[in-house]
């Protein structure tokens, strides 16, 4: 096979730009990682799995997938409403509201976090008439997930918002005279249509919660088995001096999370199948 | 089913893009609504469908039958519309995409899945593409969707058909086919239609009756000899076609040409090109003095280009057969001399006189 460029691309430089990507991707990318496979494998087979499968471990795995993965769902109904709003809404401080979403992002996530903690402590104002209700939110599971959904939710909308405002309104309309309902032409037009973007969405802010350390560990609480995050387990094992655990948990996540992404990928191609490439 | 506009007026902002519009559309009819951009005519289609309002407090009305659906939205108007963009919904099929509307009515109108094919199926032969029902619109020419957007429209057996300038996005030939075959289309199925068009010779082509708009109004309605033959205003006039315009005035109760360009008893003198004729002495009757810029022998007619004594371009088609008998060159000074032609004054009207 011969590796060459679009026969009519305007850019030039195939080789240069060849060397240049492979260069670049090695040195931020493949040799970190490899370096994490490498350290892990001093524990051998055994003690790699005997690492990764204590129930510690196991459990943070299983918090942290189920509230990345729940936050990721919250983050896409409010994202694409929000993106919604911004895209068709017509109200005042439109562009103040725009850029305040953008803040979760520019916020150092020890910020993020000591926030939602002091907002969510059973002793704080809301947390305390949360906890009126029955509703405990800090120092549990859900706590994660809310932390999850401050830092995913800007992926979603920044995500979605493009492509809402390249839809037409004139397949809203086509809808609409075909007799549809302004619900029927939500789910049955708008919705597919926005299928990739807010399937990259999901796999943006799932990714990011997965390895989210900074604005869930104050909120968290960080009971063993409970409401203890993979990324943590990391920063704890190296705490002990104990770099080859560290890292079999690390390539344990990595893996995980590329499994998970692969797959989300391999749904995107699916929802994309009408652009032509059937 | 016939329609009625009553009053209607509509304003974006500042601009005033329908000004007390009223029109009757006669029922089973396929009707043009022509006119520049900015005329007012897609706006008042849209108006029709229900996809826009019309300026509330002026009264104004929409009647399908002689029954108001002014307050239907365009769900519940029961219209087929079809865009200049197709605006077919790229994630469904040709086949899901046609049997959109069918899918979504309620439960107790829907009909069985198999009727629903049935339906389909009987409509992409009607629109002669039955062999691209499982295809995606990304896959198909634009003639082919636009196609498919009229079945799509047609499915929900619609009480009038909207076509906004349908032909719009499309190149020459495949416009001049698919004008043809819309023609054949209404024959065939005879709904009350209307279609917006800037382009003359498409309305001219297609159209049982022309409304010409002009600036948020009508300014004549007929068919489509009527218009062409006898424009009630200068504006029709040029819309419809080519005209050379000669200034002058009336003087002893005849138009005289002369250089005044501006005067209280102008006049304008409005001849379409291939009713001039090139003569080498004047006549006894209008014969305008001109010298011969630019001959033009490739193609139907011979276009003849000539600068009048105001040094304007006059423009002159003569059959070729006529042209070989008195040929003429650049340079040469020669008198036109207008068949059939039209006289306006100052105001937009039409002058009557006999040449």
């Amino acid at each position: 096979m011969k590796l060459k460029l679009k026969e009519t691309s305007a850019l030039p430089g195939f080789g240069l730009s060849l060397g240049y990507t492979v260069f670049y991707l090695s040195l931020i990318v493949l040799v970190p990682l490899s370096a994490l496979v490498f350290r892990s494998s001093e524990l051998g087979f055994s003690g790699f799995f005997e690492t990764i499968r204590h129930p510690r471990v196991l459990a943070s795995f299983q918090v942290t997938f189920l509230s990345a993965f729940k936050a990721a769902l919250v983050s896409v109904v409010f994202g694409v409403t929000v993106a919604w709003f911004l895209v068709r809404g017509r109200f005042p401080l439109k562009r103040l509201v725009d850029a305040l979403v953008d803040l979760p992002f520019a916020l150092p996530t020890a910020v993020s976090g000591i926030a939602l903690t002091a907002l969510f402590a059973p002793n704080s104002t809301m947390g305390g008439a949360l906890a009126g209700l029955g509703v405990k939110v800090a120092f549990t599971p859900t706590g994660i997930t809310v932390a999850m959904i401050f830092i995913g939710l800007p992926f979603v909308i920044r995500s979605v918002q493009p492509a809402l405002a390249d839809l037409n309104t004139e397949l809203e309309e086509a809808a609409l005279s075909l007799g549809a309902s302004r619900f029927q032409t939500l789910w049955r037009v708008v919705l597919p249509l926005l299928a990739p973007p807010i399937l990259s969405g999901f796999t943006l802010a799932f990714s990011r919660a997965l390895g989210e350390y900074g604005s869930v560990v104050f909120i968290a609480g960080n009971m063993p088995m409970k409401t203890e995050v993979a990324s943590l387990l990391i920063i704890t094992k190296l705490e002990q001096f104990d770099y080859a655990g560290a890292t079999a948990i690390a390539v344990a996540l990595l893996s995980l999370s590329l499994l998970a992404i692969l797959l989300i990928n391999l749904i995107q191609t699916r929802a994309t199948r009408y652009l032509g490439n059937a | 089913m016939s329609i009625t506009i009553q009053n209607i007026s509509k304003t974006f902002g500042s601009f005033q893009a329908l000004n007390n519009v009223s029109l009757e559309v006669p029922s089973g009819g396929l009707t043009a609504l022509l006119g520049p951009s900015g005329s007012g005519k897609t706006t008042l289609l849209r108006i029709v469908a229900g996809l826009e309002s019309a300026d509330a407090g002026t009264g104004g009305k929409i009647l399908f039958d002689g029954l108001p659906v002014t307050d239907n939205p365009v769900n519940r108007r029961q219209v087929g519309f079809v865009f200049q963009h197709y605006a077919l919904f790229r994630h469904l099929t040709v086949f899901e995409n046609i049997a959109f509307g069918l899918r979504v009515k309620p439960r107790a109108e829907r009909l069985s899945r198999d009727a629903i094919r049935e339906r389909v199926t009987e409509l992409l032969k009607l629109v002669q593409l039955e062999q691209l029902a499982q295809r995606f619109p990304a896959q198909l020419s634009g003639g082919q969707r636009q196609r498919i957007a009229l079945a799509r429209a047609l499915a929900i057996q619609p009480k009038v058909l909207l076509l906004d300038e349908p032909f719009g996005a499309l190149d020459a030939q495949v416009r001049a086919e698919l004008r043809r075959w819309l023609r054949h289309l209404h024959d065939t199925i005879h709904v009350t239609s209307i279609f917006v068009t800037h382009d003359q010779e498409e309305a001219l082509e297609v159209a049982d009756s022309i409304v010409v708009m002009n600036k948020g109004g009508i300014e004549q309605v007929g068919a489509p000899n009527e218009v062409f033959q006898n424009p009630a205003t200068e504006f029709v006039m040029k819309f419809l076609g080519d005209v050379n315009v000669f200034h002058g005035r009336i003087h002893n109760d005849a138009p005289v040409f002369t250089d005044e360009l501006k005067d209280a008893n102008g006049v304008r003198l409005l001849v379409r090109p291939h009713d001039l004729t090139v003569q080498l002495y004047p006549g006894t009757g209008i014969s305008l003095p001109a010298q011969v810029y630019r001959v033009l022998t490739a193609g139907p007619l011979v276009k003849i280009e000539l600068l009048n004594s105001q040094n304007n371009l006059v423009q002159v088609h003569i059959p070729h057969d006529v042209y070989q008998a008195m040929p003429v060159k650049p340079g040469q000074q020669v008198y036109l001399v207008p068949k059939e032609s039209r006289l306006y004054g100052n105001g937009n009207e039409r002058i009557e006189y006999v040449i």
